[in-house]
């Protein structure tokens, strides 16, 4: 497979004024996110977006609508996601875009879509932002489960109006993005009534849906929108964004687009295509950084942390989607490490006010989005580079750590754990990558820790664990190459799944269920006759087939 | 097996004594059906004796029998047309199977959702034309909506009986949750859109009764194919009572065109504003009216390209109009069919698979029947001398509904630009000034034989009885 012609390429940077789908309006403490699909404007040819159904295209854009929200409005308290569409909410994912769409599509899709509302509850949790689900219609499928991530659901109780979930009923498929875990794990529905629930094509309504815990309140038509007001200033009371903070506009990130090299300001991504491998090269901060708020402000976009988390975003998304084949990422950094320390004691210092917390916020996704991609990554720490602090995150998230050793050189590279490691940037799993890496034994942590600030070269950091492999200089060269030509030729399925089962090697919670739950069961559902062979359900769906199954149970 | 027991709380031809559980459900069902009736039924209706006709059989000859009855006493009850024996499944995937006299339990949703919708229907007409008793032009027409009421009552009864017997707890619900929502309320609709739109005048009623009652036979004669044989069955005596609303439609639009035709000869004027002066509906309005109407209507078939559509046909749950004359292979996996989108400022046609485009087949031979009453209203016009002609408008005119939903059209079937959209619509679809016309024109006649000077007496009574004959007794 080749790399995606240009016209091909998905591209996640957008803004407002090119949104086909979502309409975003602003009153005081309280943003309305409304649904209106473009049945029209799919990402791809061969489906409509019918009845609010959406593709990967809607999502990006609601992706970008929330950061949106997140830094441009901080006197935004509350989110209310609703639809224009008359009597539909949302009604998911769109089938045909799924019929017609390969596995990597469907996976990759999935995956972002989940980490769009993940990041609804991370940013609910951290940084006070709520979200109200205002569902007008009906809302079916992943319709539900973007209702599902918001704080509270509030359903119209107009006799029609029902959530559902009628993917194994109707499709033969799981809800791809975290529907089961949530029904279960967030609202607490019990497992028989979710059994009913999540077998009854049609759904449940009203009453019967507040007493099944499936939504928080029911309200008529006539005192809907009074209802929709009431909860979500009653939502804004339990956040601490400020009334009078001065937003930052997220002005275009500079981007030069090569064949073969993804080109930011911070960020160079270099893909060689014969070894199906890219190199991430993230820059230090360099010159003088701005230390207070006034002069973060000031800086705004151009801030480099929000820059930077911004780029890299960008960078996993498009690798991710546009790259299939492009199985390892080498990760290196360069510059000064004490710029990137400094950088972390401005963060450190300001992380309550909001706009360095929604940036911390934003590395912390970004970070997160890293432990998710199934790709091989390495980290290289080799001269030049600065492997401290925030940067060393990293390192932590690959799944091998090289650090070169230079035994004569006093230039020999030097990784240095800090503070933010130990808790900034928690994983999806809550707990610090550090605290993975040593199962959040106390010795081993506390030996780290007792090297916090210092440079550690590659022995002295393969003492305490911090990398996996020191080459010195000689070896350096071969055995970097023969680990990277090794692990190119493996089977790419066999190390997506043995990647995700050693990066998420503690406790689990909602969020690993979710994600692993969908790497594990929905990926094989969606790979089995049942769901995608030519008479699979999902294949012969809207075509007026009936599906044909193997009855027996694997 | 076809009599119906008149000794049961509840007239049927289906055993109901013998079916204790059954019996039980519909005898707590029907006071609060009468309650509704009460509450929603024709308004200040309750006291009159009104000539109405009641099944006394499903026969061919016997299924009707005239007689003044307050509407309240009115025997409601389950008729289903004679099982036929060994029935077999005729299109889909099923077909040659048995027909399924139990509900599938795959296709219990769908089923339930089919039967619901249609049942919706039955009790909102009744809702939409309530206040219309209190404007009757005459106590023919008072009767005949009253016989309309009183039947969409009855197969409102049809379909309850099929979610009783059949669907256990949830059918019970949707039971009663048809008598609870109500037409046009805002916290509380009926399900489909078009139900909820008032019936504000009876030239309203007519065009109703003629265009939106027929697509009820369409759906009728639909569901009348089902695999599910009670379905069928009950659909198919349904359909001989549908017969009559479309009837009291066609007459009704016609005798109103009759009475302006003859304005217009006796002042010997075509101009709205003098026809309007007598106290008549100008022929432009009708023409609006239909245009209203059809196009309302057309919209109730759903979208041209519809899986749904596509799962009820493939699954047995409902037919084509007229499945059984026709002569492919009743599976339609390998056809297509044409369906319109406006494309590059263009209709154009394009082709999809057949399946998929079942609604607009439907649509399509509706379309052929709604025409022919249209062209018995301009033999009406022709024989006053009137160089005038009506029609149904472009199926792409005015839709709300799938692909032409939002499309610029005017009548004709030319696609047009919003401006001249605006500047015509009031040309196109009744505006606010005609509807207060017309309802000026509205007011209660109540002598027997007497009518109201926009609408002409029809050419016959009901049951051969003399059009002055006392069809209802106010008391």
């Amino acid at each position: 497979m080749n790399a995606a012609t240009t016209s091909d390429r998905v591209d996640y940077q957008t803004n407002p004024s090119l949104y086909r789908h979502w309409t975003l309006s602003f009153d005081g403490s309280i943003a309305t996110l409304s649904a209106d699909f473009d049945e029209n404007a799919g990402l791809r040819p061969g489906y409509k977006l019918k009845l609010n159904s959406y593709d990967l295209g809607v999502d990006i854009e609601l992706n970008d609508a929330i950061n949106r929200i997140r830094f441009e409005h901080p006197e935004v308290r509350t989110v209310v996601v609703t639809s224009l569409k008359d009597k539909v909410f949302c009604s998911g994912a769109n089938i045909f875009m799924l019929g017609v769409s390969s596995h990597a599509w469907k996976v990759n899709f999935c995956k972002f879509t989940n980490e769009t509302r993940n990041g609804l509850e991370d940013s609910s949790k951290h940084s006070g932002l709520k979200f109200l689900a205002a569902v007008n219609g009906a809302c079916a499928g992943g319709g539900y489960e973007l209702a599902l991530a918001c704080d509270e659901i509030l359903l119209v109780d107009d006799r029609s109006s029902a959530v559902s979930l009628p993917e194994v009923p109707l499709l033969g498929v799981l809800p791809g993005t975290g529907g089961l875990t949530r029904v279960t794990d967030k609202r607490h529905v019990r497992h028989d009534l979710a059994d009913i629930f999540c077998t009854t094509t049609e759904g449940v309504r009203g009453q019967k849906a507040k007493d099944w815990r499936l939504v928080d309140e029911i309200a008529k038509p006539a005192v809907f929108a009074q209802k929709v007001k009431e909860r979500a200033l009653q939502l804004a009371e339990q956040s601490d964004r400020p009334a009078d903070g001065k937003g930052v506009a997220l002005t275009p990130i500079s981007r030069t687009i090569e064949a073969n090299a993804l080109r930011y300001k911070h960020v160079t991504i270099e893909i060689d295509r014969a070894a199906r491998t890219a190199t991430f090269t993230v820059k230090a901060p360099e010159g003088v950084q701005p230390s207070s708020i006034k002069e973060i402000e000031e800086a705004g976009a151009n801030w480099y942390p929000l820059e930077l988390a911004r780029e890299l975003e960008d960078a996993i998304l498009s690798m991710r989607t546009n790259e299939l084949d492009i199985g390892i990422w080498l990760l290196k950094t360069s510059g000064d490490a004490a710029a990137v320390l400094a950088m972390d004691k401005v963060l450190l210092d300001n992380q309550h006010h909001w706009l360095v917390r929604e940036t911390i916020g934003l590395l912390r996704r970004t970070f997160s989005r890293l432990d998710v991609s199934s790709r091989s990554l390495f980290a290289l720490i080799e001269k030049g580079s600065c492997f401290a602090g925030s940067f060393l995150e990293f390192a932590l998230a690959c799944d091998r750590t090289y650090h070169l050793m230079l035994p004569d050189d006093a230039d020999t590279p030097t990784i240095t754990v800090a503070d933010v490691n130990f808790g900034l940037y928690p994983m999806a799993t809550g707990e610090s990558r550090i605290g993975r890496r040593f199962y959040n034994e106390q010795p081993a942590l506390e030996a780290v820790r007792a090297k916090a600030g210092q440079t550690l070269d590659a022995d002295a950091a393969i003492a305490v664990g911090l990398v996996t492999s020191n080459p010195d200089d000689i070896d350096w060269d071969d055995e970097v190459r023969i680990a990277i030509e090794e692990r190119v030729a493996m089977s790419p399925d066999a190390l997506t799944g043995m990647e995700a089962n050693l990066r998420f090697n503690g406790e689990e919670n909602m969020f690993t269920r979710i994600f692993g739950r969908l790497t594990a069961w929905q990926n094989w559902i969606f790979q089995r006759p049942n769901a995608v062979g030519d008479k699979g359900a999902l294949k012969v769906y809207g075509k007026g087939e009936k599906a044909q199954f193997d009855w027996n149970r694997v | 097996m076809s009599t119906i027991d008149y000794q049961e709380k509840i007239p049927n031809n289906v055993n109901l004594g013998e079916d204790r559980t059954l019996k039980r459900a519909l005898e707590n069902w029907q006071p609060n059906y009468l309650n509704w009736w009460q509450d929603m039924g024709p308004d200040g209706s309750h006291g009159f004796d009104v000539y109405l006709r009641t099944a006394v059989s499903v026969d061919p000859q016997g299924w009707a029998q005239f007689g003044h009855v307050k509407m309240p006493d009115y025997r409601w009850g389950i008729f289903l047309n004679p099982a036929e024996q060994e029935r077999k499944i005729h299109f889909g995937d099923h077909k040659g199977e048995a027909a399924w006299q139990e509900v599938p339990g795959e296709y219990r949703a769908n089923l339930r959702r089919i039967i619901v919708t249609q049942g919706d229907t039955e009790p909102a007409s009744v809702e939409q034309q309530r206040h219309l008793g209190l404007t009757a032009p005459s106590q023919y027409d008072l009767r005949n909506l009253f016989q309309v009421n009183v039947e969409e009552g009855r197969h409102l009864w049809a379909m309850v009986y099929l979610l009783h017997k059949y669907f256990g707890r949830d059918g019970r619900e949707e039971g009663e949750a048809l008598l609870e929502r109500r037409s046009g309320q805002q916290d509380n609709p009926r399900i489909l859109q078009a139900f909820n739109e008032p019936t504000p005048d009876w030239l309203s009623f007519y065009m109703f009764t003629y265009f939106t009652d027929r697509d009820g036979k369409f759906q009728l004669c639909a569901l009348a194919e089902s695999s599910f044989d009670p379905l069928a069955r009950t659909t198919k005596f349904m359909l001989t009572e549908e017969a009559h609303h479309m009837f009291v439609g066609e007459s009704g639009v016609s005798r109103v065109i009759q009475r302006t035709c003859q304005v217009m000869n006796d002042l010997k004027t075509d101009d709205p504003a003098k026809i309007r002066a007598a106290g008549v509906i100008d022929l432009q309005t009708i023409q609006r009216y239909i245009n209203f109407h059809f196009s309302v209507t057309i919209d109730l078939f759903g979208a041209d390209e519809s899986s749904n559509a596509a799962t009820f046909y493939t699954t047995g749950l409902k037919g084509r109009y007229e499945e059984g004359k026709r002569t492919d292979d009743h599976v339609l996996k390998n056809d297509s069919y044409k369906v319109l989108e406006v494309r590059n400022g263009q209709l154009v046609e394009k082709e999809v698979p057949m399946l998929n485009a079942l609604n607009e087949v439907l649509r399509d031979d509706y379309i052929k029947d709604s025409i022919g009453g249209v062209e018995r209203w301009n033999k009406v016009i022709e024989k006053a001398g009137i160089p005038f002609r009506l029609s149904v408008p472009h199926k792409a005119f005015h839709r709300n509904i799938g692909s032409l939903s939002g499309a610029r059209v005017s009548p004709q079937g030319q696609v047009v630009s919003q401006a001249e959209w605006d500047a015509n619509v009031d040309k196109w679809l009744p505006s606010v000034g005609d509807r207060q016309f017309v309802a000026s024109l509205m007011g209660r006649v109540t002598d027997a034989g007497k009518f109201a000077n926009w609408i002409a007496p029809p050419v016959m009574g009901i049951n051969r009885q003399p059009v002055d004959f006392e069809y209802v007794r106010f008391n």
